[in-house]
């Protein structure tokens, strides 16, 4: 059963079609990546997605669960999670205290331990630290653990989110824009950060326009036009798609592609 | 060490505790242990606000209605009721949570300014029942305040109350150190940095922001009922507008979301307008002057400012 199957869905602002019946499926272990040019709804689809606007049309289904509209607080809950294109972090707390938020969801405290201080509660921080920071370690910002957000740059706060999106435990990750702002070593490491969490069995779905990236380590690629469906298939036949080439690509995208093979 | 003292939350506590022991062997008069008293219950009021405005981030312009509540129940039940002042405040305590539970519900859906405008319609209403329902409030001459007994003991004098509201401000100190470093008090702070983000991690933002609102109404509700216990006598000023931008102005100065930010907060609004009585008409105006000075050049508050600065100097 596909981890993720969103058929038909849908959503207009204004009068204006957004994303317009866009259908796909994403199976477990899989990079499944959104390219298309700007504006053609691909945030709008990832927001769909996980709950953030309720579609007009069409449906979504995590584990074969219908799961269109509900709260993004309770989509984490099924095993979904997400980072954002416009960086999402708590810049008044520490990396660690990032990834320690995003363990919420396994901690074992209530309000009136946590008030009263109990024994329970430091030992519930115990646990909650050690995972936090063995997924910082696990994206390589173990030495940033105690530095505020607020002073870490661009790049390692894209995989800040993505360590907090992991303590979540998700069977299903959405990473908006991963690699935008980062420079050619830490693209590298994302891209062997991205597979190394496919191969555990989490299904990626990822938005970027680093085709290199895209082209390297999806399994498929859906092309997003003017919020329909382009074309979708492996890498090899979506960058040869001439209607992908004329829409996106272009000859510089299509060059860039080919040297994601060599 | 001192870095590690710095930044350990036994450590504020601590050192609480020290200056509420060492106070009264410095305090010239009775005079001076009255305002340290006031000074502690303001604190609690204001702690109250720092784990909503601070922690959470969510904005109360009517918290002082909490208070009027606390207030008005220490008053109102033995008064009318025939119960014992204790149980009152604590009954009236419970009350101020329900209503901040019921109330809470649709109005912290707002957010910003949107929130700040109906926290203050709410505390207007509340301050408006307390000036009309002459006949349970006494109205705006207010109404007086049965003593207080603990256990039979009747607490009187500068010295007793001194006593017992620090050692409610330790204790509401105590359970907003307690929360900050919990599960609970990382989600709240998280929802005040980012909501989406907070939700994306599997918070509940609406509930947390409701058991922030309903801890601070709790807060600000005993706060309310040790004051109108201490000075004998209750009127709707209280539960006012201008309580409420005090309660704000606290939290503000003294540091947002630091625990001793608010005490310091809550001493600086307290003790001032004493100190400056010699600018007698004048001195709401120099008052509001030294806020704003303030705020230009400590635009985080004393207590952070100055704990980010011991904390450069020593490392």
């Amino acid at each position: 059963m596909s981890v993720l199957e969103v058929s038909d869905i849908g959503i207009s602002f204004g009068g204006l079609v957004a994303v317009d019946g866009v259908s796909f499926a994403v199976e477990p272990g899989e990079v499944f990546s959104i390219i298309g040019p700007n504006g053609a709804g691909k945030t709008t689809l990832f927001n769909l997605v996980t709950g953030i606007y309720r579609p007009q049309r069409g449906s979504v289904a995590l584990d074969g669960e219908t799961i269109t509209g509900l709260s993004p607080y309770l989509l984490v809950r099924r095993g979904m999670a997400r980072t954002f294109q416009n960086l999402q972090i708590f810049f008044r707390m520490t990396a660690l205290e990032n990834v320690m938020v995003g363990c919420h969801l396994a901690e074992r405290s209530s309000l009136l331990a946590d008030l009263l201080g109990l024994p329970s509660v430091s030992r519930q921080n115990r646990i909650t630290r050690t995972a936090a920071l063995a997924l910082l370690e696990r994206v390589g910002l173990a030495a940033y653990a105690d530095r505020p957000a607020g002073s870490l740059s661009y790049g390692v706060l894209k995989r800040l989110e993505i360590a907090r999106a992991l303590a979540a435990n998700p069977r299903l990750l959405l990473l908006d824009e991963p690699a935008a702002g980062c420079n050619a070593v830490e693209t590298e490491t994302l891209d062997a950060l991205i597979c190394a969490i496919a191969r555990d069995g989490v299904a990626v779905v990822l938005i970027e326009h680093d085709m290199k990236l895209v082209m390297k380590i999806s399994n498929r690629v859906l092309v997003l036009a003017q919020g329909r469906r382009l074309a979708e298939g492996p890498p090899q036949s979506v960058r040869n798609d001439p209607a992908v080439i004329a829409a996106y690509l272009g000859d510089h995208g299509s060059r860039e592609a080919d040297r994601a093979q060599h | 060490m001192l870095v590690a003292l710095l930044r350990s939350r036994l450590a504020a506590l601590l050192l609480l505790a020290a200056i509420m022991a060492l106070f009264p062997l410095i305090a010239p008069s009775a005079f001076y242990l009255r305002v340290a008293a006031l000074v502690w219950i303001f604190a609690l009021a204001a702690l109250g606000l720092t784990i909503l405005m601070g922690y959470a981030g969510q904005v109360s312009l009517g918290h002082a209605g909490f208070l009027g509540l606390g207030a008005y129940g220490v008053a109102i039940g033995p008064a009318h009721l025939g119960l014992p002042p204790l149980l009152s405040l604590v009954l009236a305590a419970a009350l101020a949570g329900l209503i901040a539970y019921l109330v809470g519900r649709p109005i912290l859906r707002l957010k910003g300014y949107y929130l700040a405008i109906a926290t203050l319609g709410f505390g207007m209403i509340l301050a408006l029942v307390f000036n009309s329902e002459s006949a349970v409030t006494g109205g705006p001459d207010g109404m007086a305040v049965a003593r207080m007994t603990v256990l039979g003991w009747r607490i009187t004098g500068a010295l007793n109350w001194y006593w017992v509201s620090a050692g409610a401000l330790l204790v509401g100190a105590w359970l907003a150190l307690n929360l900050q470093a919990s599960p609970s008090g990382r989600a709240l702070r998280a929802l005040h940095d980012s909501e989406v983000a907070a939700a994306g991690v599997g918070v509940n933002v609406a509930a947390k922001k409701l058991s922030a609102f309903v801890i601070g109404a709790v807060y600000a509700a005993f706060a309310g009922g040790l004051l109108a216990s201490l000075n004998g006598l209750i009127t709707p000023e209280a539960s006012s507008f201008m309580q409420s931008i005090e309660l704000v102005a606290m939290v503000i100065i003294g540091g947002l979301g630091s625990v001793f930010g608010a005490v310091v907060g809550a001493a600086f609004l307290v003790v001032l307008p004493q100190a400056l009585t010699a600018f007698q008409e004048y001195e709401q105006a120099v008052l509001g002057l030294l806020i704003m000075v303030f705020m230009i050049f400590l635009p985080d508050g004393i207590v952070p400012t100055i704990r980010r600065w011991l904390l450069e100097r020593l490392s």
